[in-house]
């Protein structure tokens, strides 16, 4: 095993020599026990994942007669219909904030999560074609989907703009919170994301369960309601789900209400170790994706 | 430096049985998975796909490649050939790392690219531009290697009026000619080629072996797998002959082919799939039985006469209430020459198919095809089997399935012994008149 984690070292310096003017080798064998994340081989094909990227910004609108405003209209009518029914209607508590802006500073970065793991989950069964035809890093494909969905959630941002102005808003130094929540939250896509995609991969009646999961993980996480509606006692059983501490973050540094540090940190934790875990399962199954896809 | 470009050592591919066998069943359903979990609670943890696979129960699994051993040199042009199923494709896929093998191991020194197929990556709503760029950086160029021949590449495609418009619109020959120009472009040292020869229309495919030959005039290494043969003896020196995953014959091209020629294909004149779950096809439509009959002879042939009719019948499971199914053949003489396609289409067939453009109820059908005699020349012909559904999806293409015998009665044989030249040996109308005198002079001056 120390020789083959070695081995692969090795040849990751070997491929990355290639950029000079040593001769590029590549070495196929068997893949056995602890894999090296590979995260330079990653980087060497960093073009690849920004034209995949770019091409998959560039279909979603392609065939649409209103393009990329759909990117603003769809979470602007989603705030406005959750508006009416959670806040106008059911009357949920929103720590006494507008619901509407209540609502889509967890919205928007739910919407981001929702959005980006149903289509890195997609992304390697619907490149069935391309991954049975050429080699490049498998891992590419649902992180360019995470990419293009970023963009979106870059899009969104402009509604949250027009609303702090609305509600009048001002936010404190813990608007610089958004940074860093930002990467959390990437991360834990990132880990989701990868994880679905080899899942669905290895088990394809996964995508039919997908949206369903999708849809209850949002239930469960406090985005149309305020993490103070679940009783003191069963905060740690919520903790477990980072999405959780990821959106009231979000609401903490949008609407600067007092962090809860010790829910983000548990969140922080748990993020941490799905991205490793789903990133693991990835490489561990991406060897046998031209096969079974 | 050292002088070889590819060594492969021992390689091997397993696959788990019902993995390898036929399209559709290949990946798992999770009903699959939580059942046998139930039903196997010792096995539950080491139920996932990798330890499934790394320690199979020896019964559970085929070899679809054993054993193979070869080295290439710098500048070498290595053709592998192969009936069906032998492995050449599972071979070029773990040479280009799609697949990883089971064991053994391969050392590539060099800018590897690889071609599959004409177009990777292409998309059809993003115009020729930006599929350009798309498609180069998917096999492996950069994005200053594109920008620097993107010029050149929309030159030698000769689609330069259309490449702002999206793929979609484009017709199945620009296509191909951009995806081919893209392609073409690359600079590997070693490239690895499977069929692309195949696909366009003649004038393409002359373009491409021309172009297949600069690469090997180059000093580049190509390795190419290819069911046509005379591409292979006239691209490469040197060819290895695969059968059922292993390695039989390693030598000169020409030999090789001959070799192959003289042994590898099965006759019979019959292939049938008892079994539909086991057959070739999908959920729409699957493979039941190719023969090939004569009048004359009880059963089915692998030995046809030059003279009569050679029958080739078809038979398939419609799966699919409605269906407007269509069967076809292309036929390919022992060089992997094509030499005729056909299927039942009203603007193709001699007679009209009472079943061309209708609904298919669901049942098993059988559709006849009928060669005429004193058309094809001596010699064997291997026919692949074409269903699809209408207007033009294919589900089953079957190459080599099976292959028969042109046998010459001697019924042309009387006059001249040599073999003919051709692909086919029609027998023509001819007829001779004398047209007038001798010309003055000529006679004379003899």
């Amino acid at each position: 095993m120390e020789q083959e984690v070695q081995e692969n070292r090795l040849l990751n310096d070997i491929e990355g020599l290639s950029q000079s003017n040593a001769v590029p080798t590549t070495i196929i064998q068997p893949s056995r026990g602890l894999l090296s994340l590979k995260l330079g081989e990653l980087w060497q094909y960093r073009e690849l994942l920004y034209f995949l990227t770019w091409r998959d910004v560039k279909i979603r609108y392609k065939q649409a007669v209103l393009g990329f405003l759909w990117a603003f209209i769809q979470p602007f009518l989603k705030m406005v219909v959750f508006s009416v029914v959670f806040g106008g209607l059911a009357k949920i508590d929103s720590e006494g904030f507008p619901y509407p802006i209540f609502l889509y500073a967890g919205l928007l970065p739910w919407q981001f999560f929702a959005d980006a793991v149903n289509r890195s989950g997609q992304s390697i069964v619907a490149e069935a074609n391309l991954i049975t035809k050429v080699y490049f890093p498998r891992l590419i494909m649902p992180v360019a989907s995470v990419g293009a969905a970023l963009v979106d959630f870059a899009i969104s941002f402009g509604i949250l703009i027009a609303m702090m102005f609305y509600y009048q808003i001002i936010p404190g130094v813990s608007i610089l919170m958004v940074l860093p929540l930002v990467s959390l939250t990437i991360l834990c896509v990132l880990g989701v994301g990868v994880f679905v995609s080899a899942l669905n991969t290895a088990y394809r009646d996964f995508r039919y369960a997908l949206p369903f999961l999708v849809q209850i993980w949002m239930y469960v996480t406090p985005v149309i309601y305020p993490v103070t509606i679940i009783p003191e006692n069963w905060r740690w059983l919520m903790a477990l789900n980072p999405m959780s501490g990821i959106v009231d973050g979000y609401r903490s540094a949008i609407l600067g209400k007092p962090f809860d540090w010790p829910h983000l940190g548990i969140s922080l934790g748990i993020t941490t170790i799905m991205f490793l875990t789903g990133l693991a399962y990835f490489r561990k199954t991406e060897r046998y994706f031209a096969d079974i896809v | 430096m050292s002088n070889i470009a590819i060594r492969v050592e021992n390689l091997g591919k397993r696959y788990r049985m019902g993995q390898y066998v036929g399209s559709g069943a290949q990946y798992k359903t999770l009903r699959e998975s939580l059942t046998n979990a139930v039903s196997a609670p010792l096995r539950r943890l080491r139920r996932n796909s990798q330890s499934e696979i790394r320690h199979p129960k020896s019964s559970s699994f085929l070899w679809a490649l054993k054993d193979i051993s070869f080295e290439v040199r710098h500048g070498e042009v290595l053709g592998i050939i192969g009936r069906n199923g032998a492995g050449k494709s599972t071979l070029l896929k773990i040479l280009t790392r799609i697949t990883e093998p089971s064991e053994g191991r391969a050392v590539l020194s060099g800018r590897v690219n690889s071609l599959l197929e004409v177009g990777t990556g292409f998309h059809p709503e993003l115009t020729g531009r930006e599929n350009v760029r798309l498609s180069g950086a998917i096999l492996g160029m950069t994005g200053k290697e594109i920008d620097r021949k993107f010029d050149e590449i929309v030159d030698f495609s000769g689609v330069e009026e259309y490449i702002d418009t999206p793929v979609k619109r484009y017709s199945s020959g620009m296509r191909v000619r951009l995806g081919f120009a893209v392609a073409a472009h690359l600079e590997p040292e070693i490239l690895l080629i499977d069929e692309v020869l195949a696909v366009g229309d003649a004038e393409f495919q002359k373009k491409c072996l021309g172009k297949m030959g600069d690469v090997a005039s180059e000093g580049r290494t190509v390795l190419l797998v290819s069911h046509n043969m005379a591409s292979i003896v006239n691209i490469c020196q040197r060819a290895i002959l695969l059968d059922n995953g292993n390695m039989v014959t390693d030598g000169q091209a020409a030999e090789v082919v001959q070799h192959y020629l003289a042994t590898a294909r099965s006759a019979g004149g019959e292939v049938v799939w008892p079994d539909p779950a086991q057959a070739p096809g999908n959920d729409i439509v699957r493979l039941h039985a190719v023969r090939i009959l004569q009048d004359g002879i009880d059963g089915s042939t692998a030995g046809v006469d030059i003279s009569k009719e050679v029958l080739i019948q078809i038979e398939y499971w419609n799966l699919q209430e409605g269906a407007h199914l269509y069967p076809a053949i292309w036929l390919d003489d022992q060089m992997g020459t094509p030499v005729l396609s056909s299927s039942n289409a009203t603007s193709v067939s001699l007679t009209e198919d009472p079943w061309y453009g209708h609904a298919h109820p669901l049942g098993l059908f059988q559709s006849l095809c009928r060669i005429p005699g004193n058309f094809l020349n001596e010699g064997r012909y291997t026919v692949a089997a074409i269903l699809g559904k209408l207007p033009s999806e294919t589900f089953v293409l079957e190459r080599e399935i099976i292959s028969f015998d042109v046998h010459d009665t001697g019924e042309m044989r009387k006059e001249y012994y040599g073999g003919w030249r051709g692909v086919v040996r029609p027998r023509l109308a001819w007829n001779t008149k004398r047209i007038g005198s001798v010309v003055r002079g000529i006679k004379d001056e003899n």
